[in-house]
Protein backbone atom coordinates (compact mmCIF):
# COMPACT_ATOMS: atom_id res chain seq x y z
CA UNK A 1 0.00 0.00 0.00
CA UNK A 2 2.79 2.05 0.87
CA UNK A 3 4.51 1.34 -2.36
CA UNK A 4 1.26 2.14 -4.43
CA UNK A 5 1.26 5.37 -2.61
CA UNK A 6 4.44 6.59 -3.46
CA UNK A 7 4.11 5.34 -7.14
CA UNK A 8 0.69 7.05 -7.39
CA UNK A 9 2.35 10.10 -6.16
CA UNK A 10 5.32 10.26 -7.97
CA UNK A 11 2.87 9.62 -11.48
CA UNK A 12 0.77 12.78 -10.41
CA UNK A 13 3.07 14.69 -9.41
CA UNK A 14 5.45 13.87 -12.56
CA UNK A 15 2.45 13.95 -15.16
CA UNK A 16 1.34 17.29 -13.68
CA UNK A 17 4.54 18.66 -13.55
CA UNK A 18 5.65 18.48 -17.19
CA UNK A 19 2.71 19.69 -18.33
CA UNK A 20 4.51 22.97 -18.54
CA UNK A 21 6.62 21.59 -21.30
CA UNK A 22 4.32 18.91 -23.09
CA UNK A 23 0.93 20.68 -23.49
CA UNK A 24 2.04 24.47 -22.96
CA UNK A 25 5.44 24.24 -24.85
CA UNK A 26 7.30 25.84 -22.87
CA UNK A 27 10.78 25.17 -23.33
CA UNK A 28 12.74 22.87 -20.72
CA UNK A 29 15.58 25.40 -20.51
CA UNK A 30 12.95 28.05 -19.94
CA UNK A 31 12.94 27.28 -16.31
CA UNK A 32 16.47 27.79 -15.64
CA UNK A 33 15.40 31.74 -16.31
CA UNK A 34 16.03 34.04 -13.79
CA UNK A 35 12.83 35.60 -14.54
CA UNK A 36 9.48 34.94 -13.07
CA UNK A 37 6.52 37.31 -15.59
CA UNK A 38 4.04 33.67 -15.07
CA UNK A 39 1.08 36.89 -15.74
CA UNK A 40 0.09 35.85 -19.42
CA UNK A 41 -1.83 39.11 -19.91
CA UNK A 42 1.64 41.02 -19.91
CA UNK A 43 4.27 41.19 -21.86
CA UNK A 44 7.53 38.48 -22.09
CA UNK A 45 5.55 35.99 -19.94
CA UNK A 46 7.94 33.89 -18.49
CA UNK A 47 8.32 30.77 -16.26
CA UNK A 48 11.74 30.72 -14.91
CA UNK A 49 11.98 28.69 -11.46
CA UNK A 50 15.67 29.87 -11.01
CA UNK A 51 14.71 32.69 -8.15
CA UNK A 52 12.45 29.71 -6.41
CA UNK A 53 15.26 27.18 -6.38
CA UNK A 54 18.30 29.73 -5.34
CA UNK A 55 15.88 30.71 -2.59
CA UNK A 56 14.77 27.33 -1.53
CA UNK A 57 18.41 26.48 -1.50
CA UNK A 58 19.49 29.15 -0.08
CA UNK A 59 17.54 29.60 3.00
CA UNK A 60 17.72 26.08 4.07
CA UNK A 61 21.67 26.22 3.87
CA UNK A 62 21.66 29.11 6.20
CA UNK A 63 19.03 27.48 8.33
CA UNK A 64 21.24 23.78 8.46
CA UNK A 65 24.08 26.70 9.33
CA UNK A 66 23.02 27.54 12.27
CA UNK A 67 20.32 24.91 13.73
CA UNK A 68 23.14 22.17 13.42
CA UNK A 69 25.56 23.02 16.35
CA UNK A 70 22.84 24.16 18.60
CA UNK A 71 21.00 20.85 17.99
CA UNK A 72 24.25 18.39 17.86
CA UNK A 73 25.15 20.01 21.23
CA UNK A 74 22.36 19.98 22.60
CA UNK A 75 22.13 15.81 21.36
CA UNK A 76 25.41 15.27 22.74
CA UNK A 77 24.46 17.39 25.87
CA UNK A 78 21.55 14.85 26.15
CA UNK A 79 23.25 11.65 25.20
CA UNK A 80 26.54 12.31 27.02
CA UNK A 81 27.42 15.14 29.64
CA UNK A 82 23.13 15.66 31.23
CA UNK A 83 22.41 14.33 34.68
CA UNK A 84 19.10 12.63 35.02
CA UNK A 85 17.30 15.43 35.88
CA UNK A 86 18.44 17.90 33.56
CA UNK A 87 17.64 15.06 30.94
CA UNK A 88 14.07 14.73 31.98
CA UNK A 89 13.87 18.14 31.15
CA UNK A 90 15.45 18.29 27.79
CA UNK A 91 13.45 15.53 26.41
CA UNK A 92 9.91 16.47 27.09
CA UNK A 93 11.13 19.85 25.71
CA UNK A 94 12.13 18.52 22.58
CA UNK A 95 8.70 16.53 22.38
CA UNK A 96 6.83 19.92 22.77
CA UNK A 97 9.49 21.67 20.38
CA UNK A 98 8.24 18.82 17.66
CA UNK A 99 4.91 19.64 18.72
CA UNK A 100 4.98 23.42 18.02
CA UNK A 101 3.08 23.53 14.72
CA UNK A 102 5.24 25.62 12.02
CA UNK A 103 2.14 28.25 11.77
CA UNK A 104 3.19 29.03 14.93
CA UNK A 105 6.79 29.26 14.11
CA UNK A 106 5.78 31.59 11.60
CA UNK A 107 3.84 33.91 13.48
CA UNK A 108 6.09 34.47 16.12
CA UNK A 109 8.54 34.99 13.00
CA UNK A 110 6.23 37.44 11.87
CA UNK A 111 5.41 39.53 15.08
CA UNK A 112 8.96 39.22 16.76
CA UNK A 113 11.39 38.00 14.48
CA UNK A 114 10.30 40.49 11.39
CA UNK A 115 9.73 43.84 13.43
CA UNK A 116 12.95 42.61 15.30
CA UNK A 117 15.30 43.13 12.63
CA UNK A 118 13.57 46.01 11.13
CA UNK A 119 13.71 48.19 14.05
CA UNK A 120 17.37 46.97 15.36
CA UNK A 121 18.72 46.12 12.04
CA UNK A 122 17.22 47.91 9.57
CA UNK A 123 21.30 49.89 9.13
CA UNK A 124 22.32 46.76 7.74
CA UNK A 125 19.92 46.66 5.02
CA UNK A 126 16.85 45.40 6.68
CA UNK A 127 14.07 47.49 5.50
CA UNK A 128 11.04 45.66 6.05
CA UNK A 129 12.45 42.90 7.91
CA UNK A 130 11.23 40.18 6.18
CA UNK A 131 14.45 38.70 4.95
CA UNK A 132 16.27 35.62 3.80
CA UNK A 133 17.57 35.87 7.30
CA UNK A 134 14.04 35.70 9.06
CA UNK A 135 12.94 32.53 6.85
CA UNK A 136 16.32 30.65 7.99
CA UNK A 137 16.04 31.61 11.89
CA UNK A 138 12.43 30.21 11.90
CA UNK A 139 13.78 27.09 10.16
CA UNK A 140 16.23 27.05 11.92
CA UNK A 141 14.28 27.10 15.14
CA UNK A 142 11.75 24.46 13.81
CA UNK A 143 14.66 21.47 12.57
CA UNK A 144 15.83 21.89 15.52
CA UNK A 145 14.08 18.99 17.49
CA UNK A 146 14.40 17.49 14.32
CA UNK A 147 18.37 17.32 13.80
CA UNK A 148 18.64 16.80 17.93
CA UNK A 149 16.48 14.12 18.37
CA UNK A 150 17.69 11.73 15.24
CA UNK A 151 21.63 12.61 16.65
CA UNK A 152 20.46 11.59 20.26
CA UNK A 153 19.90 8.59 18.74
CA UNK A 154 22.88 7.81 17.07
CA UNK A 155 24.41 9.04 20.10
CA UNK A 156 22.96 6.64 22.47
CA UNK A 157 23.40 3.89 19.82
CA UNK A 158 27.17 4.23 20.64
CA UNK A 159 27.63 0.81 22.51
CA UNK A 160 28.58 1.86 26.56
CA UNK A 161 31.35 -0.36 26.53
CA UNK A 162 33.30 1.75 23.35
CA UNK A 163 33.17 4.31 26.04
CA UNK A 164 33.86 2.70 28.91
CA UNK A 165 37.28 1.50 27.15
CA UNK A 166 38.04 5.13 26.48
CA UNK A 167 37.44 6.30 29.88
CA UNK A 168 39.52 3.29 31.12
CA UNK A 169 41.99 4.66 28.88
CA UNK A 170 42.32 7.71 31.66
CA UNK A 171 40.70 9.91 28.34
CA UNK A 172 38.92 12.74 29.63
CA UNK A 173 34.85 12.57 28.91
CA UNK A 174 35.77 14.91 26.24
CA UNK A 175 38.23 13.52 24.99
CA UNK A 176 35.90 10.15 24.49
CA UNK A 177 33.19 12.35 22.84
CA UNK A 178 35.10 13.67 20.37
CA UNK A 179 37.34 10.36 19.54
CA UNK A 180 35.22 7.75 20.09
CA UNK A 181 31.43 9.02 20.12
CA UNK A 182 31.29 11.88 17.65
CA UNK A 183 33.38 9.17 14.66
CA UNK A 184 31.43 6.19 15.51
CA UNK A 185 28.00 8.65 15.27
CA UNK A 186 28.86 10.46 12.72
CA UNK A 187 26.77 9.10 9.93
CA UNK A 188 24.15 9.25 12.20
CA UNK A 189 24.85 12.95 12.94
CA UNK A 190 25.17 13.68 8.75
CA UNK A 191 21.71 12.05 8.54
CA UNK A 192 20.16 13.86 11.01
CA UNK A 193 21.11 16.71 9.61
CA UNK A 194 19.91 16.29 5.68
CA UNK A 195 16.65 15.43 7.77
CA UNK A 196 16.93 18.49 9.38
CA UNK A 197 17.50 19.68 5.33
CA UNK A 198 14.61 18.03 3.85
CA UNK A 199 12.73 19.32 6.25
CA UNK A 200 13.84 22.81 6.02
CA UNK A 201 13.17 22.53 2.21
CA UNK A 202 9.87 21.95 2.17
CA UNK A 203 8.34 24.03 4.86
CA UNK A 204 6.16 26.17 3.23
CA UNK A 205 3.78 27.79 5.58
CA UNK A 206 6.30 29.30 8.16
CA UNK A 207 8.50 30.27 4.96
CA UNK A 208 6.08 32.04 3.19
CA UNK A 209 4.85 34.17 6.63
CA UNK A 210 8.45 35.49 6.71
CA UNK A 211 10.36 35.68 3.69
CA UNK A 212 8.77 38.37 2.01
CA UNK A 213 7.90 36.30 -1.29
CA UNK A 214 9.74 38.73 -3.70
CA UNK A 215 10.80 36.13 -6.65
CA UNK A 216 14.49 37.45 -7.23
CA UNK A 217 18.13 35.29 -7.06
CA UNK A 218 18.92 35.66 -3.33
CA UNK A 219 22.12 37.75 -2.86
CA UNK A 220 21.84 39.73 0.64
CA UNK A 221 20.62 37.73 3.91
CA UNK A 222 18.72 41.30 4.49
CA UNK A 223 16.40 41.45 1.26
CA UNK A 224 13.39 38.97 1.10
CA UNK A 225 13.29 36.08 -1.32
CA UNK A 226 10.86 33.36 -1.67
CA UNK A 227 10.91 29.63 -2.29
CA UNK A 228 9.30 27.21 -4.21
CA UNK A 229 7.29 26.11 -1.23
CA UNK A 230 6.01 29.63 -0.89
CA UNK A 231 4.98 30.58 -4.22
CA UNK A 232 2.77 27.09 -4.58
CA UNK A 233 1.13 28.19 -1.47
CA UNK A 234 0.48 32.04 -2.41
CA UNK A 235 -0.76 31.32 -5.81
CA UNK A 236 -2.03 28.06 -6.62
CA UNK A 237 -6.25 28.73 -5.26
CA UNK A 238 -5.94 31.61 -8.12
CA UNK A 239 -3.14 30.76 -10.40
CA UNK A 240 -4.72 29.43 -13.73
CA UNK A 241 -3.93 27.91 -17.10
CA UNK A 242 -0.03 27.64 -18.09
CA UNK A 243 0.63 29.70 -14.57
CA UNK A 244 -1.14 26.66 -13.01
CA UNK A 245 1.07 24.39 -14.56
CA UNK A 246 4.38 25.74 -13.54
CA UNK A 247 3.09 25.51 -10.08
CA UNK A 248 3.03 21.96 -10.47
CA UNK A 249 6.05 21.97 -11.97
CA UNK A 250 7.58 23.56 -8.78
CA UNK A 251 6.01 20.74 -7.12
CA UNK A 252 7.77 18.14 -8.96
CA UNK A 253 11.46 20.13 -8.41
CA UNK A 254 10.39 20.21 -4.78
CA UNK A 255 9.84 15.89 -5.59
CA UNK A 256 12.93 15.64 -7.21
CA UNK A 257 15.44 17.76 -4.40
CA UNK A 258 13.19 15.54 -1.86
CA UNK A 259 14.48 12.05 -3.41
CA UNK A 260 17.94 13.63 -4.27
CA UNK A 261 18.01 14.10 -0.13
CA UNK A 262 16.41 10.22 0.35
CA UNK A 263 19.09 9.17 -1.97
CA UNK A 264 21.71 10.57 0.45
CA UNK A 265 20.38 9.72 3.53
CA UNK A 266 20.73 5.91 2.29
CA UNK A 267 24.00 6.11 0.95
CA UNK A 268 24.68 7.63 4.32
CA UNK A 269 23.06 4.62 5.83
CA UNK A 270 24.85 2.42 3.85
CA UNK A 271 28.45 3.74 4.85
CA UNK A 272 27.52 3.50 8.57
CA UNK A 273 26.51 -0.26 8.16
CA UNK A 274 29.52 -0.99 6.11
CA UNK A 275 31.65 0.27 8.57
CA UNK B 1 47.00 16.25 30.67
CA UNK B 2 45.84 19.72 32.47
CA UNK B 3 44.78 20.69 28.66
CA UNK B 4 42.72 18.17 28.42
CA UNK B 5 40.80 18.42 31.17
CA UNK B 6 40.44 22.08 30.67
CA UNK B 7 39.06 21.02 26.98
CA UNK B 8 36.99 18.68 28.87
CA UNK B 9 35.42 21.28 31.17
CA UNK B 10 35.40 23.73 28.26
CA UNK B 11 33.14 21.30 26.55
CA UNK B 12 30.89 20.67 29.12
CA UNK B 13 30.65 23.77 30.01
CA UNK B 14 30.02 24.30 25.78
CA UNK B 15 27.37 21.81 26.05
CA UNK B 16 25.06 22.84 29.50
CA UNK B 17 24.99 26.54 27.91
CA UNK B 18 23.60 25.00 24.19
CA UNK B 19 21.22 23.08 26.68
CA UNK B 20 19.92 25.74 28.14
CA UNK B 21 19.75 28.98 25.51
CA UNK B 22 17.75 26.06 23.68
CA UNK B 23 15.63 25.68 26.83
CA UNK B 24 15.61 29.16 27.48
CA UNK B 25 13.96 29.31 23.82
CA UNK B 26 11.35 27.29 24.09
CA UNK B 27 10.00 28.65 27.43
CA UNK B 28 10.70 32.10 25.93
CA UNK B 29 7.94 31.22 23.24
CA UNK B 30 5.96 29.38 24.84
CA UNK B 31 5.74 31.96 27.89
CA UNK B 32 5.22 35.22 25.27
CA UNK B 33 1.79 33.79 24.00
CA UNK B 34 0.77 32.81 27.83
CA UNK B 35 1.09 36.38 28.35
CA UNK B 36 0.15 38.21 24.99
CA UNK B 37 -3.14 35.67 25.04
CA UNK B 38 -3.98 35.99 29.20
CA UNK B 39 -5.46 39.94 28.77
CA UNK B 40 -7.92 38.86 26.11
CA UNK B 41 -8.44 35.41 26.88
CA UNK B 42 -11.65 33.87 27.97
CA UNK B 43 -12.97 30.19 27.99
CA UNK B 44 -15.50 31.98 25.37
CA UNK B 45 -12.90 32.51 22.91
CA UNK B 46 -12.32 28.55 22.68
CA UNK B 47 -16.51 27.69 21.62
CA UNK B 48 -17.47 31.10 19.86
CA UNK B 49 -17.87 31.11 15.97
CA UNK B 50 -14.76 33.51 14.55
CA UNK B 51 -15.70 37.29 14.01
CA UNK B 52 -14.35 40.12 11.43
CA UNK B 53 -15.55 42.69 13.90
CA UNK B 54 -15.11 41.42 17.45
CA UNK B 55 -12.32 38.95 18.99
CA UNK B 56 -14.86 36.08 18.30
CA UNK B 57 -13.48 32.69 18.86
CA UNK B 58 -12.55 29.49 17.33
CA UNK B 59 -15.09 26.71 18.34
CA UNK B 60 -15.81 25.81 15.03
CA UNK B 61 -11.90 25.64 14.17
CA UNK B 62 -10.93 24.42 17.25
CA UNK B 63 -13.83 21.08 16.96
CA UNK B 64 -12.31 20.33 13.26
CA UNK B 65 -8.93 20.10 14.12
CA UNK B 66 -10.29 17.67 16.82
CA UNK B 67 -12.57 15.95 14.47
CA UNK B 68 -9.26 15.73 12.03
CA UNK B 69 -7.17 14.53 14.49
CA UNK B 70 -9.59 11.63 15.01
CA UNK B 71 -10.29 10.64 12.06
CA UNK B 72 -6.82 10.72 10.06
CA UNK B 73 -5.90 8.22 13.86
CA UNK B 74 -8.56 6.14 13.21
CA UNK B 75 -7.35 5.60 9.53
CA UNK B 76 -3.67 5.35 10.35
CA UNK B 77 -3.13 3.69 13.85
CA UNK B 78 -4.23 0.64 12.95
CA UNK B 79 -1.99 0.32 8.93
CA UNK B 80 1.37 1.73 10.91
CA UNK B 81 1.35 -0.51 13.82
CA UNK B 82 0.71 -3.63 12.14
CA UNK B 83 2.57 -2.91 9.60
CA UNK B 84 5.71 -2.00 11.76
CA UNK B 85 5.01 -5.29 13.62
CA UNK B 86 5.32 -7.32 9.90
CA UNK B 87 8.80 -4.53 8.84
CA UNK B 88 10.51 -5.26 12.29
CA UNK B 89 9.56 -9.19 12.67
CA UNK B 90 8.52 -10.39 9.75
CA UNK B 91 9.84 -8.84 6.70
CA UNK B 92 12.76 -10.41 5.59
CA UNK B 93 15.72 -8.89 3.02
CA UNK B 94 14.47 -9.11 -0.04
CA UNK B 95 13.66 -6.30 -2.86
CA UNK B 96 9.66 -6.15 -1.47
CA UNK B 97 10.93 -4.82 1.66
CA UNK B 98 13.82 -2.73 0.03
CA UNK B 99 10.92 -0.98 -2.25
CA UNK B 100 8.62 -0.56 1.17
CA UNK B 101 11.68 0.88 2.98
CA UNK B 102 12.42 3.27 -0.07
CA UNK B 103 9.13 4.44 -0.59
CA UNK B 104 8.53 4.60 3.07
CA UNK B 105 11.67 7.26 3.25
CA UNK B 106 10.79 9.15 -0.06
CA UNK B 107 7.19 9.52 1.18
CA UNK B 108 8.13 10.86 4.25
CA UNK B 109 10.46 13.69 3.08
CA UNK B 110 7.85 15.26 0.45
CA UNK B 111 7.36 17.90 1.47
CA UNK B 112 3.83 18.85 2.81
CA UNK B 113 2.74 20.92 0.45
CA UNK B 114 3.39 18.44 -2.52
CA UNK B 115 1.48 16.22 -0.39
CA UNK B 116 -1.23 18.72 -0.31
CA UNK B 117 -1.31 19.47 -4.57
CA UNK B 118 -1.56 15.48 -4.70
CA UNK B 119 -4.10 15.49 -2.01
CA UNK B 120 -6.11 18.24 -4.38
CA UNK B 121 -5.85 16.58 -7.34
CA UNK B 122 -6.35 13.18 -6.05
CA UNK B 123 -8.87 13.46 -3.29
CA UNK B 124 -10.61 16.77 -4.23
CA UNK B 125 -10.78 16.78 -7.79
CA UNK B 126 -10.47 13.70 -9.10
CA UNK B 127 -13.31 12.02 -6.96
CA UNK B 128 -15.20 15.67 -7.31
CA UNK B 129 -15.64 15.72 -2.90
CA UNK B 130 -14.55 19.46 -2.88
CA UNK B 131 -12.89 20.61 -0.27
CA UNK B 132 -13.37 17.79 2.73
CA UNK B 133 -12.26 16.30 6.28
CA UNK B 134 -12.10 12.93 4.46
CA UNK B 135 -9.97 14.53 2.05
CA UNK B 136 -7.80 15.95 4.42
CA UNK B 137 -7.70 13.09 6.48
CA UNK B 138 -6.05 11.27 3.88
CA UNK B 139 -3.78 13.71 2.67
CA UNK B 140 -2.68 13.63 6.16
CA UNK B 141 -2.64 9.74 5.80
CA UNK B 142 -0.29 9.70 2.91
CA UNK B 143 2.90 11.11 5.10
CA UNK B 144 1.14 10.06 8.63
CA UNK B 145 1.46 6.19 7.96
CA UNK B 146 5.23 5.84 6.22
CA UNK B 147 6.51 8.14 9.77
CA UNK B 148 3.77 5.76 11.69
CA UNK B 149 5.58 3.04 10.17
CA UNK B 150 8.52 3.42 10.64
CA UNK B 151 8.35 4.46 14.21
CA UNK B 152 6.94 1.73 15.58
CA UNK B 153 8.99 -0.57 13.21
CA UNK B 154 12.05 1.05 15.46
CA UNK B 155 10.52 0.70 18.57
CA UNK B 156 9.65 -2.94 18.06
CA UNK B 157 13.46 -3.31 16.40
CA UNK B 158 14.77 -1.69 19.49
CA UNK B 159 13.72 -4.89 21.74
CA UNK B 160 16.80 -6.81 22.57
CA UNK B 161 17.09 -9.90 21.16
CA UNK B 162 17.63 -12.17 24.07
CA UNK B 163 14.00 -11.10 24.99
CA UNK B 164 12.58 -12.79 21.66
CA UNK B 165 14.96 -15.79 21.89
CA UNK B 166 14.23 -16.31 25.70
CA UNK B 167 9.90 -16.40 24.57
CA UNK B 168 10.93 -18.65 21.70
CA UNK B 169 13.13 -20.67 24.24
CA UNK B 170 10.09 -21.49 26.31
CA UNK B 171 7.92 -22.65 23.43
CA UNK B 172 6.07 -19.79 22.72
CA UNK B 173 4.99 -19.15 19.39
CA UNK B 174 5.93 -16.60 17.01
CA UNK B 175 3.02 -14.73 17.63
CA UNK B 176 2.95 -15.14 21.19
CA UNK B 177 6.40 -14.13 21.54
CA UNK B 178 5.53 -10.78 19.88
CA UNK B 179 2.43 -10.43 22.13
CA UNK B 180 3.60 -10.63 25.44
CA UNK B 181 7.55 -10.31 24.98
CA UNK B 182 8.45 -7.64 22.26
CA UNK B 183 5.25 -5.46 22.53
CA UNK B 184 4.96 -4.68 26.13
CA UNK B 185 8.98 -3.99 25.45
CA UNK B 186 7.78 -1.53 22.56
CA UNK B 187 4.37 -0.02 23.70
CA UNK B 188 6.19 3.36 25.18
CA UNK B 189 8.23 3.59 21.72
CA UNK B 190 5.14 3.01 19.56
CA UNK B 191 3.08 5.22 21.86
CA UNK B 192 5.31 8.10 21.44
CA UNK B 193 5.28 7.28 17.73
CA UNK B 194 1.63 7.78 17.68
CA UNK B 195 1.91 10.92 19.24
CA UNK B 196 4.28 12.49 17.31
CA UNK B 197 2.22 11.82 14.86
CA UNK B 198 -0.70 12.81 15.95
CA UNK B 199 1.72 16.12 16.68
CA UNK B 200 1.61 16.43 13.02
CA UNK B 201 -1.86 16.51 12.37
CA UNK B 202 -2.70 19.12 14.98
CA UNK B 203 0.41 21.92 12.65
CA UNK B 204 0.02 20.33 9.65
CA UNK B 205 -1.25 23.43 7.48
CA UNK B 206 0.61 23.20 4.31
CA UNK B 207 -1.51 19.87 3.08
CA UNK B 208 -4.58 21.26 4.15
CA UNK B 209 -4.61 24.26 2.63
CA UNK B 210 -6.28 22.62 -0.67
CA UNK B 211 -7.67 19.13 0.82
CA UNK B 212 -9.74 20.33 3.68
CA UNK B 213 -10.43 23.84 2.93
CA UNK B 214 -9.61 27.60 3.62
CA UNK B 215 -13.34 28.73 4.47
CA UNK B 216 -14.44 30.39 7.86
CA UNK B 217 -17.04 27.83 9.38
CA UNK B 218 -20.61 29.25 9.87
CA UNK B 219 -22.36 28.26 13.34
CA UNK B 220 -21.95 24.27 13.43
CA UNK B 221 -25.26 22.49 14.74
CA UNK B 222 -23.80 19.66 17.00
CA UNK B 223 -27.60 18.07 16.78
CA UNK B 224 -27.22 17.15 13.33
CA UNK B 225 -26.25 13.97 13.85
CA UNK B 226 -26.45 12.83 10.13
CA UNK B 227 -23.02 11.91 9.17
CA UNK B 228 -23.53 12.57 5.44
CA UNK B 229 -25.18 15.59 5.97
CA UNK B 230 -22.93 18.00 4.41
CA UNK B 231 -23.95 20.81 7.54
CA UNK B 232 -23.38 18.59 9.75
CA UNK B 233 -20.50 19.38 12.01
CA UNK B 234 -20.04 15.15 11.96
CA UNK B 235 -19.44 15.05 8.70
CA UNK B 236 -16.43 13.81 6.99
CA UNK B 237 -17.86 15.33 3.93
CA UNK B 238 -18.02 18.60 4.60
CA UNK B 239 -15.15 21.73 4.85
CA UNK B 240 -12.88 21.30 7.64
CA UNK B 241 -10.40 24.29 8.09
CA UNK B 242 -8.65 23.49 11.35
CA UNK B 243 -6.96 25.60 13.84
CA UNK B 244 -3.84 26.11 11.90
CA UNK B 245 -5.09 26.42 8.57
CA UNK B 246 -7.36 29.50 10.81
CA UNK B 247 -4.12 30.87 11.87
CA UNK B 248 -2.23 31.30 8.72
CA UNK B 249 -5.21 31.87 7.27
CA UNK B 250 -6.44 34.73 9.23
CA UNK B 251 -2.94 36.20 8.90
CA UNK B 252 -2.40 36.01 5.44
CA UNK B 253 -5.66 37.74 4.82
CA UNK B 254 -5.23 40.10 7.93
CA UNK B 255 -9.06 40.72 7.95
CA UNK B 256 -10.84 41.51 10.92
CA UNK B 257 -9.97 43.88 13.68
CA UNK B 258 -8.13 41.53 16.34
CA UNK B 259 -6.42 39.36 14.07
CA UNK B 260 -3.06 39.79 16.22
CA UNK B 261 -5.31 39.17 19.41
CA UNK B 262 -7.11 36.28 17.90
CA UNK B 263 -3.81 34.56 16.31
CA UNK B 264 -1.91 34.96 19.83
CA UNK B 265 -4.60 32.91 21.44
CA UNK B 266 -5.12 30.40 19.05
CA UNK B 267 -1.11 29.90 19.01
CA UNK B 268 -1.49 29.59 22.78
CA UNK B 269 -4.54 26.85 22.41
CA UNK B 270 -3.03 25.16 19.61
CA UNK B 271 0.83 24.69 22.11
CA UNK B 272 -1.49 24.00 24.80
CA UNK B 273 -2.90 21.25 23.30
CA UNK B 274 0.41 19.84 22.11
CA UNK B 275 1.57 19.52 25.68
CA UNK B 276 -1.58 18.29 27.12
CA UNK B 277 -1.57 16.09 24.34
CA UNK B 278 2.55 14.90 25.07
CA UNK B 279 1.63 14.63 29.13
CA UNK B 280 -1.41 12.80 28.08
CA UNK B 281 0.30 9.96 26.08
CA UNK B 282 3.05 9.91 28.52
CA UNK B 283 1.11 8.65 31.34
CA UNK B 284 -1.18 6.52 28.55
CA UNK B 285 2.35 4.84 27.68
CA UNK B 286 3.53 4.33 31.25
CA UNK B 287 0.02 3.19 32.37
CA UNK B 288 0.11 0.71 29.18
CA UNK B 289 3.57 -0.66 30.19
CA UNK B 290 1.90 -1.67 33.75
CA UNK B 291 -0.84 -3.09 32.21
CA UNK B 292 0.95 -5.23 29.93
CA UNK B 293 3.86 -6.39 31.24
CA UNK B 294 1.77 -7.06 34.72
CA UNK B 295 0.54 -10.03 32.24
Amino acid sequence: MVIAAVVLLLGFIVWRGVQLFVVSGVPVTQILSPTWQPDPLSEGTTYGLLPFIAGTLAVMAVAAIVSTPLSVGLALFMAEVAPTWARRIAQPAMEVFVGIPSVVYGWLGLTILVPFLRVHFGWLGFTTGFSWLAGSLVLALMILPTITSISYDAFVAVPADMRSASLALGTTRWQAIRHVVLPTAAAGVATAIVFGLTRAAGEALAVQMVIGNSPIIPTSLARPVTTLTSQITLDMSDATGTWNEALWTMGLVLLLISLAFVLLIRWLGRGRSRA
Amino acid sequence: MRRSLAADRLATAVLWAVAVFVILVLVAIIAYFVIESIPTFSLAFLVADPSLTDIGGIGPVLWNSAYMLVLTMLLTVPLGVLGGIYMAEYAGEGWLTNAIRFSQELISSVPSIVVGLFGFALFVAATGWGFTALGGALTLMVFNLPLLLRLSEQAIRTVPADERAASLALGATKWQTIRHAVLPVAIPGVVTGIVLTAGRVFGEAAALLFTAGLSTPTRYDFSNLNPLDPQSPWSPFRNATTLSVFIWKSNSEGLGNYVHEVANMSSMVLIVMVLAFNLGSRWLGGALQRRVSGL
